[in-house]
């Protein structure tokens, strides 16, 4: 109970440590990028846009941190509904201000 | 590598209420606050991660491969898919508040006082 | 108050803040480093205890069963939220000032939007039910299968087909849908209680190969429910906005 280090175990789903650690951490600064970017954009429609990239680039973060299950919740949520209903509510809120 | 995952955590919620805060949009500011729920995510997976471990399913391995933490897992799931709902919540907030004050900024809607 | 003084005291909080969360946050036992004993248990016990060797939905659905009722039920909060917000919106808008943008002729969606979106709907349905039925083998469940399912129908209205998307999930239809996924959970808890079992303890033979579809007792029929309710949540919530930007600009109805 409570192993932390093992290198043993092969299944086909292993890759070696070294090659895991180098894929999680450039996916944290991506992700981390993303987030700034997200931020700082303040034009609502290109917001949208890049909140889409940024749902994809933490769905393959999710993968890399061996949770499937989120990675499709955080792909279909991220990746289509939100942008969906943002949208509908852009388009909206812009006909209401002509 | 033994932090960096938790720094990063915080990065993003620091930069998450940064666009909260300085916001001229209702509709971007909801957007940071999307950023701001995913740090919660990225957090509760990163502390049921083991390394050199596998995902939780024992469809086609062996019953005692070591296996990251599922529940942790199970909390992220559900969290993601509630999160989106509660969003078109305040989208739909969002759009009322447009219709009763004309105005989309939120530094001007603190001011208007019904 | 000035945005940039509002800014520096912004910043000033937010500083204490980051220093709090970093301090609790190091005195972890570091990433890759999982001490606690709750995993590693789930782990061992799971695929003997529920014969579903998908975990992370034993643990939603069992393990923790009544947590996830909890969750779903701020999801149907949720949506029935926008439903009241919406509609109380549009009937007001009906005796509103007129529409400047009443007369503006709306552009078809073009051919390649429409072959793409009505060429995927099927495997797309396809998709959202093996994802809903499959929760004990593998990783899926109720609620990626019922977001993938309310997808079809968005892919629907984005070929500029709003008129049949309002046909095929009208608001009063998808409503009892989404009743009838909520309340089916908690029915399958209240008839664990009616047999003198503990609220939402598994009652139905477990299967005996661990992996098949019909494996994991109550699993399955928990996740076709809370598939079908998030399906309708989501279509409802679409639906609503929908109404709101295309049917006053239509003008008929």
């Amino acid at each position: 109970m409570g192993s932390a280090h093992l290198g043993a175990v092969v299944t086909p789903y292993t890759i070696p440590t070294p090659l895991m650690d180098a894929l999680q951490l450039t996916l944290l600064v991506l992700v981390a990028a993303g987030a700034t970017a997200v931020v700082l954009i303040r034009e609502p429609v290109r917001q949208v846009i890049m909140l889409s990239v940024y749902g994809v680039l933490l769905a393959v973060l999710f993968l890399a941190f061996q949770a499937p299950d989120v990675t499709l919740s955080e792909l279909t949520v991220g990746a289509v509904a939100l942008p969906v209903l943002l949208l509908l509510t852009l388009a909206k809120v812009k006909r209401r201000e002509k | 590598m033994h932090i960096f995952p938790f720094v990063v955590v915080v990065y993003i919620l620091a930069v998450g209420l940064y666009g909260v805060v300085t916001s001229r949009h209702l509709v971007h500011q909801i957007m940071c606050l999307i950023v701001v729920q995913s740090s919660t995510y990225v957090l509760l997976l990163g502390i049921g991660y083991k390394t050199g471990a596998v995902a939780p399913y024992f469809y086609d391995i062996p019953v005692h491969t070591p296996a990251v933490d599922p529940v942790v897992q199970a909390l992220a799931l559900t969290d993601v898919v509630v999160e989106a709902a509660v969003t078109a919540l305040l989208l739909a907030i969002a759009v009322q508040a447009q219709k009763r004050f004309g105005t989309l900024d939120p530094q001007e809607l603190v001011q208007l006082k019904g | 108050m000035t945005p940039a003084q509002r800014r520096w005291i912004f910043l000033a909080g937010a500083a204490g803040l980051v220093a709090f969360y970093l301090w609790g946050l190091t005195g972890l036992p570091g990433f890759g480093n999982y001490p606690g004993p709750y995993g590693d248990i789930i782990n061992r016990v799971a695929v003997a205890q529920t014969s579903a060797t998908g975990v992370v939905s034993a643990v939603n659905f069992e393990y923790r069963g009544f947590d996830t009722v909890g969750e779903e039920f701020i999801l149907f909060v949720a949506a029935t939220g926008v439903a009241v917000v919406l509609r109380h919106l549009r009937s007001e808008r009906q005796q509103d000032e007129d529409d400047p943008t009443a007369d503006w002729a709306i552009p078809p969606a073009s051919d390649a939007v429409r072959l793409v979106a009505l060429l995927f709907t099927g495997p797309v349905v396809v998709m959202g039910w093996f994802l809903v039925s499959h929760a004990q083998t593998s990783p899926s469940g109720g609620f990626q299968g019922g977001v993938v399912l309310a997808t079809a129908f968005i892919l629907i209205y984005l070929s500029g087909e709003f008129l049949l998307f309002r046909r095929i999930s009208p608001a009063d239809v998808t409503d009892a849908v989404e009743a009838v996924g909520a309340g089916g959970f908690a029915a399958i808890g209240v008839s664990a209680v009616a047999m003198g079992l503990p609220y939402l303890k598994n009652f139905l033979p477990r299967g005996t190969v661990p992996g098949a579809v019909s494996s994991g007792g109550t699993i399955p029929l928990i996740s076709f429910c809370v598939g079908l309710e998030v399906a309708a949540a989501f279509v409802l919530i679409v639906g609503e906005m929908v109404e709101q930007t295309l049917l006053v600009r239509r003008g008929d109805h």
